[in-house]
């Protein structure tokens, strides 16, 4: 289709250009709506369409989520002057509260988009606040009013009450049958505000995405701020200081289409040919090597694990597998760091450090998917900082590690967190919060029935099984959403379990004191269902230091033999203890004591478990 | 208890050090048990598979494995008649193929030839009829002596008949065993001592005691997936074979191999006693199985025959072999195996014959209480009573 000339990009006046993104939570119908804005733009047509365009990836399509942002450049035309609109995508989920804000901070406006029969969730809301902070214009938008159980007028009550608007403002659309998209470009060209920048300054941009292709090496998404980015520029990288040669310059429309350039206001992508995301990271400032500028654009901040899990192979010779496919991954994720590990239980393997638990689950799910390992991880932990009575400081990420010894103070990272829930449900949710060690900050009627908490909560409890119990408490209607905010001292205590007096590293846990009790009582009796009895008496213990603070016993095995063993038994025998030695081999000592791994997947599945449903936030 | 050194020879020694057996199998039974998954018939199990059909098809197998192993001069040291019940045959069925027998490979002086027998099958000219034959040793089916114990079974005879069929087979110069089978559904450890002290009470020469294992094809698995029965606690069975070894010791009864005592090295069954030396067998019957160990021109081979007695005579009709599946063992599988079955007798197993690790695992065991220390530091794996109970595992630790 033949763009008017005076929307080409590098060319484009920035009165022309509106650079907005959307704002949903998962399954509230922004790719759908996405996918209709291509359509109704004639960016895309339809036999090219395929069900929502923009998540690229198989995880994020089949879970319906958007991990990586990109941004398409659409042409719209509103009483006769074309306006080029870049759309933004912005990841979801609470773990990537960063990369939103950087995404964000490529936008003048946010379509805030609702589900007319759900309302808003908490990390839309978190979401909102985050924009609103920026200054971005808000367009609400109530979507699906096609379905049955649309409830438009309450919810667009809702949200006018939450952005200061008049509920007539908001606009009611339907991603499915296109009903209201129209209007919708028309209002985001008329109320979202044409960026503003230095046109004859030093070039500065921000990368708001960074994705690594096999093909091309790492593409980088930026929007200019001031200057003008040209092929063949020498840029260099404000926080790194690193200098790069521009290969191309390009805008996704939605295909890549190399440009001659882009002024300000423009968004688009840039390769240089680096290898590796780390060198063209999210947040950072693009400057021109030859005149660069003084400052950077600002909001930089290097990505920093909040949980850590240690990965290893079921299968021990799968380890060099897993390293290639964790350097792999690590090309396309700046978050996601990584250290070898050696556990006892275990063996070879490495501790994982992550945004969060669906960052987590997200590679757990493409090291198995896309290396095809069979994988077992440990329950995930946050990261402590440990004083000594003697002065000095450790920062623990392997509960195993916790130091032994004079203890002085425990440090453990805190969120903000957000729930939101159906009033009725108001003393259940104080009540969970304040068993998980919580002080609320705030709380506010969003209308008559829904209510939105504050909290200040240990990241810990949100990382064990909070959400589950947030969500079976409140009959699957509250929402939650948390970010990480400063941290605090607290009574921490290691619970250590040992099998016949040695330590099991794979099952200890730092938790508080009062807490302690509980999970040593619940570990051991999981265990002693799990562990196969020995020839020997196997007793199982938690403790905290050097005392035991639950035992159970295991009782040696009496019977171990086939009573008969005549001419016809003879090969199945000997099949039979073929097959036992092969189990055997998989089994791992813990000292003298032979467990199968079957039964540590069993006794760390609680974590897959409390990962699976975190995925579910939907 | 213990025999001469020639029975620590290699398994991999020549032939002419191997003892040569015959089993025949009899496929047939009044009625079938509950936990039986045995190769066997009860009438109107099958069609066509007649006892008429069957001896003449034996008879066949006989000539047909003669002619197989020409060239081996061995005499047949024993021949185990098993089942099914053999002595659902007639007595004459029986002798015919037990002079077959003789006739192909010749019974070696003193040669040990058994039976197994239901109580309520023999009679006491039968029984004259089977010594006069040739037989010298016959093993009842008792199982319990505890009526309730005998009815979860589904086994019908009448306790008192083993009694009298016992008196019967020593008046007939017979030597007698019996097998008792423990950990039966609903069996306590007292029901249990009834059992053991009733067998001894017949002032038998030899026991066999099975711990009873619910296969799953079987009647017995049916009910204990629907959960109509409850399967006996492993620890109740490990301490009805512990009362088990207490008794049957205390009345003169010697332990040679984990599942059998007998009052003398001279009553032990040296037919079974052939399997776990790794001597040579040759199967008759329908499923039979058979085995011929390494020979300096061929490796040690398994085989067995088709199982439906119809195909089995069908095949030896057209003059056509009935093995079904055979399976040839490498030199590694022969010495595992022959690990797995010595290290269940009472005569041990000779350290010298395991590799290096598994010498290593010889001290831990020992121990560990699993094994014997004085035989184990004099060179020879002895099971204790514990051991005994855990021999798979102790086979595993000194296995590679």
């Amino acid at each position: 289709m033949p763009v008017d000339p005076r929307i080409d990009p590098a060319a484009t006046a920035p009165d022309l250009i509106r650079n907005f993104c959307i704002i949903a939570h998962i399954d509230h119908g922004k790719s759908t709506l996405a996918d209709r804005m291509l359509q109704c733009t004639g960016v895309v047509d339809q036999r090219q369409m395929r069900a929502q365009y923009l998540d690229r990836m198989d995880i994020e399509r089949e879970r319906g989520i958007t991990i990586k942002s990109q941004a398409v450049r659409m042409p719209w035309t509103v009483e006769g002057e074309p306006i080029a609109l870049n759309m933004i995508d912005t990841p979801g989920h609470v773990d990537f509260t960063y990369e939103v804000s950087r995404s964000l901070a490529a936008c003048e406006g946010a379509v805030l988009l609702v589900d007319a029969a759900q309302g808003i969730e908490a990390q839309t809301l978190a979401n909102l606040y985050l924009a609103m902070e920026n200054d971005l214009a808000i367009i609400p938008v109530l979507n699906k009013i096609d379905l049955p159980a649309a409830d438009p007028d309450r919810y667009a009550a809702e949200l006018a009450g939450l952005i200061g608007c008049d509920p007539e403002d908001v606009l009611r659309v339907s991603g499915k049958t296109g009903h209201g998209v129209e209007a919708l470009l028309d209002r985001i060209v008329r109320d979202i505000p044409a960026p503003v920048g230095e046109e004859d300054s030093p070039l500065r941009a921000i990368i708001f995405d960074s994705v690594y292709d096999t093909y091309r090496g790492v593409i980088t998404y930026v929007r200019v701020v001031d200057g003008h980015l040209n092929p063949r520029d020498k840029i260099v990288m404000m926080s790194t200081r690193a200098t790069h040669e521009l290969l191309e310059i390009g805008v996704i429309s939605p295909e890549p289409t190399v440009t001659k350039g882009l002024g300000v206001g423009e968004v688009g992508y840039l390769i240089t040919g680096v290898k590796d995301v780390r060198q063209s990271r999210v947040g950072d400032t693009v400057t021109h090597a030859g005149a660069p500028a003084t400052t950077s654009l600002g909001g930089y901040r290097d990505p920093k694990p909040m949980v850590y899990s240690g990965l290893y192979p079921i299968d021990g010779s799968d380890y060099p597998i897993l390293r290639d496919a964790l350097d792999r991954l690590k090309l396309n994720d700046a978050a996601l760091l990584y250290e070898p590990e050696t556990s006892v239980a275990l063996g070879f393997g490495f501790r994982v450090g992550f945004l969060g638990l669906l960052h987590l689950e997200i590679v757990r799910e493409r090291l198995e998917r896309e290396y095809d390992l069979a994988l077992i991880s440990t329950s995930p932990n946050v990261v402590y900082r440990v004083e000594m009575e003697d002065g000095s400081e450790y920062t623990v990420t392997n509960p195993s590690e916790f130091p032994t010894g004079k203890v002085g103070i425990v440090h453990e990272p805190m969120v903000r967190a957000t729930v939101i829930t159906p009033s009725e449900y108001i003393g259940t949710v104080m009540d969970l919060c304040q068993q998980r060690r919580g002080t609320m900050d705030a709380m506010d009627y969003l209308s008559e029935e829904r209510v939105e908490m504050r909290y200040r909560l240990p990241m810990a409890e949100i990382v064990f099984d909070f959400f589950d119990m947030l969500k079976s408490r409140t009959r699957g209607y509250a929402s939650l959403d948390y970010e990480p905010q400063g941290e605090q001292a607290a009574d921490l205590v290691k619970v250590d379990i040992l099998l016949q007096g040695e330590q099991v590293d794979a099952f200890s846990a730092v938790v508080h004191k009062d807490a302690a009790y509980a999970y040593g009582v619940a570990m051991v009796s999981k265990l002693k269902e799990l562990i196969p009895r020995q020839q020997f008496e196997v007793p199982i213990q938690a403790a905290v230091g050097s005392r035991i603070i639950s035992r159970e016993t295991v009782r040696a095995i009496r019977k171990d033999v086939l009573a008969k063993c005549y001419g016809g038994d003879i090969s199945r025998k000997r099949k039979l203890l073929e097959k036992q030695k092969e189990g055997k081999k998989r089994m791992k000592n813990i000292g003298r004591v032979e467990v199968p791994q079957e039964a540590f997947i069993a006794a760390l599945n609680t974590s897959d478990d409390l990962a699976a449903k975190a995925e579910k936030k939907k | 208890m213990r025999e001469g050194p020639a029975h620590s020879a290699s398994p991999l020694g020549p032939v002419t050090s191997r003892a040569f057996g015959v089993y025949v199998h009899v496929p047939f039974c009044a009625v079938r048990c509950g936990y039986c998954d045995f190769n066997t018939y009860a009438p109107g199990e099958t069609e066509g598979a007649t006892r008429e059909g069957y001896v003449e098809a034996a008879l066949a197998e006989i000539a047909l494995s003669r002619a197989h192993m020409s060239g081996d001069t061995r005499q047949v040291s024993t021949v185990f008649f098993g089942g099914g019940t053999p002595t659902m045959l007639d007595t004459d069925a029986l002798t015919a193929m037990l002079a077959a027998i003789d006739g192909a490979w010749g019974l070696a002086p003193g040669a040990e030839v058994s039976t197994e027998a239901n109580p309520d099958s023999v009679t006491p000219e039968s029984l004259v009829r089977l010594a006069s034959a040739g037989f010298t040793r016959v093993s009842f089916g008792m199982q319990s002596a505890v009526p309730h114990v005998l009815a979860t079974l589904e086994r019908t005879h009448d306790p008192r008949n083993v009694e009298r069929a016992v008196a019967w087979a020593r008046a007939a110069g017979l030597a007698v065993s019996v097998d008792l089978i423990y950990g039966t559904p609903g069996e306590t450890l007292e029901d249990w001592r009834t059992s053991l002290e009733a067998a001894i009470a017949l002032e038998v020469d030899h026991v066999s005691a099975y711990a009873l294992v619910i296969e799953p094809g079987t009647k017995m698995g049916v009910q204990l997936r629907r959960g109509q029965i409850e399967p006996t606690d492993p620890d109740t069975q490990a301490d009805m074979y512990e009362l088990a070894d207490e008794l049957l010791g205390a009345a003169g009864f010697d332990w040679y191999e984990v599942s059998n005592w007998a009052r003398s090295a001279a009553q032990a069954c040296r037919h079974n006693l052939g399997y776990w030396r790794g001597d040579d067998w040759w199967g008759i019957g329908p499923g039979a199985h058979s085995y011929l160990g390494p020979r300096p021109d061929a490796p040690a081979r398994r085989w067995w025959n088709v199982k439906h007695p119809r195909a089995y005579a069908a095949r030896l009709a057209d003059g056509r072999s009935p093995e079904a599946e055979h399976e040839e063992l490498t030199t590694e599988q022969v010495l595992v195996e022959d690990v797995m079955l010595r290290v269940r007798l009472a005569e041990g197993l000779s350290v010298a014959t395991l590799s290096q690790e598994g010498r290593a695992q010889v001290a831990p065991l020992a121990a560990d209480g699993l094994i014997d220390r004085d035989q184990a530091a004099c060179g020879t794996v002895v099971l204790t009573r514990r051991g005994r109970l855990l021999a798979d595992a102790v086979v595993r630790a000194v296995t590679p």
